[in-house]
């Protein structure tokens, strides 16, 4: 059975502070965000699930020269989630001048903010947001 | 199926300019028909890159507007292609499947694009407009920024130091200003050194200004024939002997952003169809949008071991007289990368190497040549390997 989980309902999650995701019958991977396969094997049996809202960084960069209408310097980050699935998002409580190599590793809690869409944009948007913990 | 060949190519200069989009493709367009010795009622189809004619000029449905422009037939469709970096090595690509599936025997391909007339912010807005637009682009992540975390992860992965990263990327962005200087159409064509690029402008830690491929304005053309057709047209036709092009999720769906895994996979669909190797490349154009991007690129070509790709601008295997030169054009780095003309332009350079007619910066002896082009982040490679003689 095939279980949907929508781009409006993940952002519903996110807005209620619950990361969903996706688990595959077939294969047990974790799809987030949301899809209509599994990202791993192309599995159509996937199941919803409230994720775990922690992972680790495995990369980042900060941004200094932005797109027009955003504020550099800001931190970018990749997080691999303790679900296995990797994610975007930005990493907040750090000075990004702080940034270096020795945040490759860290483990971070995810929660995420509303996102002002600009012109080009389809409405806001729930991103995700990296805290560091321990 | 049949064999196809590339006939006339040709590239207006690349950087900043005044003409229209239209303008730049019919400069190239018509030089790569008349260099076919064929007119322009003879060309069956036009292929036509442009990826963000919309914000450049406020144009969309340009293919026929620019079919219009060089007096093409009626009969001939003009169709838009858009894989982002990587548009015009599709549309090239698709010219020569048609060609080698008997639909067409002549088809002009190739793009245009005036991204440096955009100006930076929009340029860099519209740019990010190739990643995913719900789950990356609202978090800012630049173009620069991609493959500024692919350098940090290349690092960490294969435990080089910053540092010694860096300064290894920065001899990428000297030797490809090197060959930029010596190719007259390149939007930058001045030598810079490894002090230069690490004292730019931070854009992306750790990539610097220099590390960067500029916003260019630009147009390239080729044309694509059957081959007993181009033998009887032109005296050195170059044969395509291999293809391949592979498409990958959002970045979060590729995880490890220092293998490039479309790339994997196009290149040995090429390298297979032409029944040859890494060590058979005499010469390579590659996507260097920015300096880690060549390293990742010599790396899933298979000219270096993973991991083991980062050094080889310093220690000067890529450069001309190299063992494998890479990017005697300038690079997207020197010569520059209006994005839908971008992988046309990759073409015109290898033909004419292997042609040798690329003057001071000729490959002696090239026979064989390889195209690589990437689009968005990682999504879309398109490879072409091209052959002097049968």
């Amino acid at each position: 059975m095939s279980t949907e989980l929508t781009f409006r309902q993940y952002q519903d999650g996110l807005a209620d502070h619950i990361f969903l995701g996706l688990r595959c019958d077939t294969c047990g991977s974790c799809t987030v965000p949301p899809q209509k396969v599994c990202r791993n094997c192309g599995g159509s049996d996937l199941q919803v699930e409230e994720l775990e809202k922690s992972g680790f960084i495995r990369t980042f960069t900060v941004i200094r020269v932005a797109a027009e209408g955003m504020n550099p310097p800001f931190v970018v980050a990749m997080v691999e989630t303790s679900s296995g699935a990797w994610v975007m998002g930005n990493l907040i409580d750090i000075d990004p001048d702080d940034a270096n190599m020795a945040l490759i590793g860290r483990k971070v809690a995810i929660g995420s903010h509303l996102v002002k869409g600009d012109v080009y944009a389809c409405g806001d948007i729930h991103s995700l947001r990296f805290t560091l913990l321990d | 199926m049949r064999k196809a060949a590339i006939l006339g190519v040709a590239m207006t200069p690349f950087g900043i300019s005044d003409k229209t989009n239209l303008e730049l493709f019919s400069d190239a367009g018509l030089d790569a028909i008349v260099h076919s010795n064929l007119e322009p009622g003879d060309i069956q189809a036009l292929f036509f890159g442009n990826c963000l004619g919309a914000f450049e000029e406020g144009q969309l449905h340009m293919a026929p507007f620019a079919h219009s422009a060089i007096g093409l037939s009626m009969s001939a469709p003009a169709v838009r292609f858009e894989c982002a970096c990587a548009t015009a090595t599709v549309a090239i690509r698709q010219a020569i499947q048609m060609v080698q599936g008997g639909m067409y025997d002549v088809v002009l391909a190739g793009g245009t694009e005036r991204a440096a007339a955009m100006g930076t912010p929009l340029a860099t807005r519209t740019f990010a407009m190739a990643s995913q637009a719900q789950y990356e682009t609202p978090t800012g992540i630049t173009f620069p920024g991609v493959f500024a975390m692919a350098a940090n992860l290349y690092s960490y992965k294969y435990g080089i130091s910053l540092d010694e990263l860096k300064r290894h990327l920065a001899e990428v962005a000297v030797k490809n200003h090197f060959h930029g200087a010596k190719n007259p159409k390149a939007h930058f064509q001045k030598e810079i050194t490894v002090e230069k690029v690490l004292s730019g402008m931070m854009v992306a830690d750790p990539l610097q200004l220099l590390d960067c491929c500029p916003f260019s304005d630009g147009a390239a053309a080729v044309v694509v024939a059957e081959a007993d057709k181009a033998r009887n047209l032109m005296k050195k036709p170059i044969y395509v002997v291999g293809t391949g092009q592979a498409s990958a999720g959002p970045l979060y769906v590729q995880q490890d952003l220092t293998r490039v895994k479309a790339r994997e996979v196009a290149v040995k669909m090429a390298y297979d169809e032409a029944g040859l190797t890494p060590g058979d490349i005499d010469v390579c154009e590659l996507h260097d949008c920015f300096t880690i991007a060549e390293v990742l690129a010599v790396e899933s070509l298979g000219f270096y071991p993973f991991g083991q790709g980062y050094d080889a601008a310093t220690r000067g295997e890529t450069r001309l007289g190299g063992k494998i030169v890479v990017n005697p054009s300038g690079g997207l780095k020197a010569k520059g990368h209006p994005i839908g003309a971008t992988g046309a332009a990759q073409v015109t350079e290898i033909v004419e190497q292997l042609r040798g007619e690329a003057g001071e910066r000729q490959v002696d002896g090239a026979k064989i040549g390889l195209v690589d082009t990437l689009g968005g982040d990682l999504g879309t490679v398109c490879n072409l390997i091209l052959r002097e003689g049968k």
